[in-house]
């Protein structure tokens, strides 16, 4: 085992950021498919205060993970806003039942 | 084996095992739950990278915040009769091969690259830096933050409504 | 004042209509007066740009001011925005602020009881903003961008009673036209950009005058200076994209007036101005030849028109050419004076003919008018001096110009033995003076042909006809020099318009455009890049050293026939059209009988509509149709095919199951569902299937590209 350094971080945003992916594509209903939108910010999050500790980059990476965390908030407002819209609609919130955008 | 190391490998551990079970409970009220621990784990790798108020934000604003959201869209759109509210799952084997090749590439990328590294000095608290980046380089961008959320909550609002 | 003070007061003029419009478009619902707000800031736009030009052409009439901040920075590449104010820009923004004003008091009571009342002031607003952007523009960046702003404004204004569909259409005409133009205009200023890395005109002009041109080859100069005019051929309605012009006469006649005669359709004639000194000879060339036939077939075609607006959109489109043609031959001068002199006349005829419809309760074909000379007076009296301008009658603006653009066309035959500019000028004087003769004759003179509605006609408000006598007032000589004959002496020609310094290499002008000796870029100015509005004092050069002593001795030599020639036929134009319409000496009818082709011809446009329609919109919808067919046919017969295939093969299993096994049915049926099931996927219309795909093109993006 090597001292912890940066490919450790990126390790685990790495997997975080599949488990992301693999969350978006398996789970049926939208909110799930949010909280997979949620562990990817998480990831790329990761990946910006770890650069800022190990790159020369002083307090830009937090700075912009904190935007990051602002955005997510909107977007989660905003998205679940949506959600609510399709189930008012579709009366469903399983994605895989929402094919209309084929016709 | 630093006591560092021994509490990365924890935090990391927390982290990727609750983000498994995220995104493979079927029941999603586990799931939002596993979320939480998700969470709480990369609020700890934040803190072990030095960066402890964006770890005290993660925690207000995604425990505190995110996750209820989610946990009421989840009530709103489920008709509950009992706890058990479950999510199917579907192209799991597509989503598996792909999501495998990809986190081959990645992790490829990220092992056969040289990454020139310094460990910079982070001091024991960010705030005080963060909070003059953000009122005075950031000012600008932190305004248009500010307008672009009360943006979001009116648009939301408005949206929920009809 | 300094040049700092005259920077602020052009921002301030710049910004005020944008204001204006976006207050106005917010309580456009709320406050029913909003409209004169919107106008009260016209005003005071006005009366600042009064100030401007008063002290830009009083005390600093040799310099140009810019002013410029960094926008965008880019390493080795920097983007400056900026304002420059010279002589040229302060009259432009004079001639805009001034007609835009009266076009405001003037739809106050032509549009009175429109529904969308507030709405058409806040376009307005919009356009005289972007007009006003294009005035005072740098660089040629921020051109485009106030380019299509108006080209916005103006769509929107045509389409402005949308519930007709004709109007929307043409609106949109007006905008797919102009892109074609556009797209020309866009390659030209990628080329500059691509070569001299700025968008700046000085920095422009000055690399080219150092010799750094396009691709190392004066052709590519050439092509530069032609796709940048394609700009203006969109823009100013040139031949053979003027076919919008017409159309767009569906808007509101005060926007007509402003947009489609006075200002935006100038905006190319100013871009040319702008650019005049990057034009090779072959450039200016070709812009003389555009410019000779978009002033030669309208001018045909105005004969035979009878709509009162059509009629003079394409006496528009005609003069338009002129100025071009102007430029093209090198009268640089006497085009910009035709520019602001056409300005005002052409927005009094337009603005005119508003009263009459207004008065004629929206009538618009003149052979239902006539008489109403004793009912309209001093719409009448203003409607006539402003005839008598565009027909280049003495003592008016537009004899003082037009003669000047005929005696430039005159000088370019005598020095190069090309007469053919000269011969068109002179050919189209004529026209013109018996079409808009016709018109005024028709409208105004003679019985009344349609007697309830003669009846019910009346005079216009004052706002309406206050514009109108302000317009006619400006489009007699005395404004521009004092001496009605002679232009050069006045000082609009002699100290404010100065013809800029040619750039491009000496081998690429005509030869009367080469400098009678090379000077150093001694005035060159060395722009810096300063963050706040700082101003930049430029010398101007004392003497001319644009055009050689040839061309200006064979200017002057050219003023007296010229003269006389364009006098004389202007006069035999008007005598025709009298003779046909007023003492009905002639009969126009039996004329048209005789020469129908020609008859036919003229009154159908050319045919230029339905030649477009022939081909490129033919050619359009044929390719949309090939894909529409390629859809239904190749794609769709692949998946009917399939399904055919596969009934075939179930049919033809069906019978051979009876007589083999059930197994190899069953593998068929299985693997078809396969086949299909995977095409099928492709298209599914669900979120996260797409998302698959996306993740399995990134892994194959990322692989091709790795770097490892």
């Amino acid at each position: 085992m090597t001292q912890i350094g940066l490919n450790h971080f990126l390790f685990v945003s790495t997997v975080l950021f599949c488990l992301g992916i693999f969350g978006i594509i398996t789970r049926k209903n939208a909110v799930m498919v949010l909280m997979g939108i949620e562990l990817i910010l998480n990831s790329a999050n990761i990946n910006f205060i770890a650069f800022a500790k190990y790159g020369n980059f002083g307090y830009q990476g937090q700075i912009m993970a904190l935007f990051v965390i602002i955005l997510a908030a909107a977007e989660a407002a905003i998205a679940l806003a949506i959600v609510l819209n399709i189930y008012k609609t579709f009366s469903t919130v399983n994605v895989d039942e929402i094919d209309t955008m084929k016709d | 084996m630093t006591i560092y190391d021994l509490i990365f490998y924890l935090f990391a551990a927390i982290t990727v095992i609750s983000a498994f079970f995220v995104v493979t409970t079927r029941n999603i009220v586990y799931s939002a739950y596993y979320l939480l621990f998700t969470f709480f784990g990369v609020a700890g790798i934040y803190v072990l990278l030095g960066a402890d108020f964006i770890a005290v934000v993660q925690l207000v604003v995604y425990v505190g915040g995110i996750l209820i959201l989610l946990l009421f869209g989840v009530m709103l759109t489920n008709r509950i009769t009992n706890v058990q509210i479950k999510t199917g799952t579907i192209k799991i084997a597509p989503a598996a091969i792909g999501v495998a090749l990809f986190a081959g590439i990645l992790g490829a990328a990220l092992l056969k690259t040289n990454w020139k590294t310094i460990n910079s000095e982070i001091p024991i608290s960010t705030t005080h830096t963060l909070g003059l980046l953000l009122i005075q380089q950031y000012a600008v961008v932190f305004e248009l933050l500010g307008i672009l959320l009360l943006i979001a909550l009116i648009g939301a609002a408005s949206m929920a409504r009809k | 004042m300094t040049g700092n003070n005259l920077i602020q007061i052009a921002l301030i003029i710049l910004f005020l209509p944008l204001l204006g419009f976006t207050v106005t478009l917010f309580l456009a619902k709320k406050v029913k007066k909003i409209f004169l707000f919107e106008t009260f800031i016209l005003i005071v736009s006005f009366i600042l740009s009064v100030a401007l030009v008063f002290f830009k052409l009083n005390y600093f009439s040799q310099t140009t001011f810019t002013g410029e901040v960094n926008w965008i920075n880019l390493g080795s590449i920097s983007i400056d925005l900026g304002v420059m104010v010279d002589n040229i820009a302060v009259l432009m923004i004079f001639v805009v602020s001034l007609i835009s004003m009266l076009v405001h008091l003037f739809s106050i009571a032509y549009m009175h009881g429109d529904k969308r009342y507030n709405r058409y002031f806040a376009y307005l607003g919009i356009f005289t903003f972007s007009m006003n952007g294009i005035v005072f523009t740098h660089n040629i960046l921020m051109m485009y961008i106030f380019w299509e702003l108006v080209g916005l404004s103006s769509y929107l204004l045509i389409g402005f009673w949308f519930e007709k569909k004709s109007a929307s259409d043409a609106g949109k005409k007006a905008f797919i036209v102009n892109r074609v133009g556009d797209l020309g205009f866009f390659s030209g200023i990628l080329i500059l950009f691509a070569t001299y890395h700025t968008f700046t005109f000085d920095k422009i002009f000055h690399q080219i005058s150092l010799g750094v041109i396009p691709f190392n080859s004066e052709f590519w100069l050439t092509v530069t200076g032609i796709l940048i005019f394609a700009g203006a051929i969109g823009k100013s309605a040139q031949f053979p994209l003027h076919v919008w012009l017409p159309d767009a006469m569906e808007g509101p006649t005060p926007v007509s007036a402003l947009i489609h005669a006075a200002t935006m359709v100038a905006a190319g004639v100013y871009l040319i101005i702008r650019v005049f000194p990057i034009l090779t000879g072959n450039a200016l060339e070709f812009i003389a030849i555009i410019g000779a036939l978009s002033a030669f077939i309208p001018a045909t075609i105005a004969i035979t028109q009878n709509d009162i607006k059509k009629v003079l959109a394409y006496s528009t489109v005609s003069q338009l050419g002129y100025m071009v043609m102007a430029l093209g031959v090198g009268a640089y001068k006497f085009a910009f004076f035709h520019l602001v002199t056409h300005a005002f006349f052409k927005a009094a005829l337009f603005l005119g003919s508003g009263s009459v419809i207004h008065a004629m309760h929206h009538e618009q074909d003149i052979r239902k008018m006539g008489g109403l000379r004793k009912k309209l007076p001093l719409t009448y009296a203003t409607f006539l001096i402003s005839t008598l301008a565009i027909s280049g009658v003495p003592l008016t603006s537009g004899f003082l110009s037009k003669d000047g653009i005929l005696a430039g066309t005159f000088a370019f035959g005598n020095l190069t033995g090309q007469w053919f500019f000269a011969f068109v000028g002179f050919l189209v004087a004529l026209v013109t003076a018996f079409y808009m003769f016709r018109l005024v004759i028709l409208t105004f003179h003679g019985e009344p042909r349609d007697k309830e509605k003669f009846d019910h006609a009346h005079e216009s408000p004052f706002v309406m006809v206050m514009p109108l006598v302000v317009l006619a007032t400006l489009s007699i000589f005395i404004w521009y020099t004092p001496n009605p004959f002679n232009p050069e002496q006045g000082w609009f020609l002699s100290k404010w318009v100065k013809a800029p310094t040619i750039v491009t290499p000496q081998d690429a002008r005509y030869s009367f455009l080469k400098s009678d000796e090379i000077k150093p870029e001694a005035n060159v100015p060395t722009v810096q890049n300063v963050p706040a509005q700082t101003t930049q004092e430029i010398n101007g050069s004392e003497e001319e050293v644009t055009f050689s002593k040839t061309y200006t001795e064979a200017m002057e030599h050219a003023h007296i026939p010229a003269m006389m020639l364009s006098l004389g036929l202007a006069g035999i134009g008007i005598l025709f059209a009298f003779m046909f319409y007023q003492w009905k000496k002639l009969d126009p009818d039996k004329l048209a009988e005789k020469i129908n082709p020609l008859y036919k011809l003229s009154l159908n446009k050319w045919y230029f509509d339905e030649i477009y329609d022939a081909t490129f919109v033919a050619l359009t919808l044929g390719i949309s149709k090939l894909f529409a067919w390629f859809d239904n046919y190749i794609i769709d017969g692949i998946v009917n095919g399939s399904a055919a295939l596969t009934k075939q093969v179930s049919n033809f299993s069906g019978k051979f199951d009876n007589i083999v096994v059930d197994g190899v049915v069953n593998g068929a049926a299985y693997l078809s569902g396969i086949v299909g099931l995977m095409f099928r996927r492709l298209q599914t219309g669900k979120v996260q299937t797409y998302i698959v795909l996306v993740v399995f093109s990134l892994v194959i993006i990322l692989f091709i590209f790795k770097s490892f």
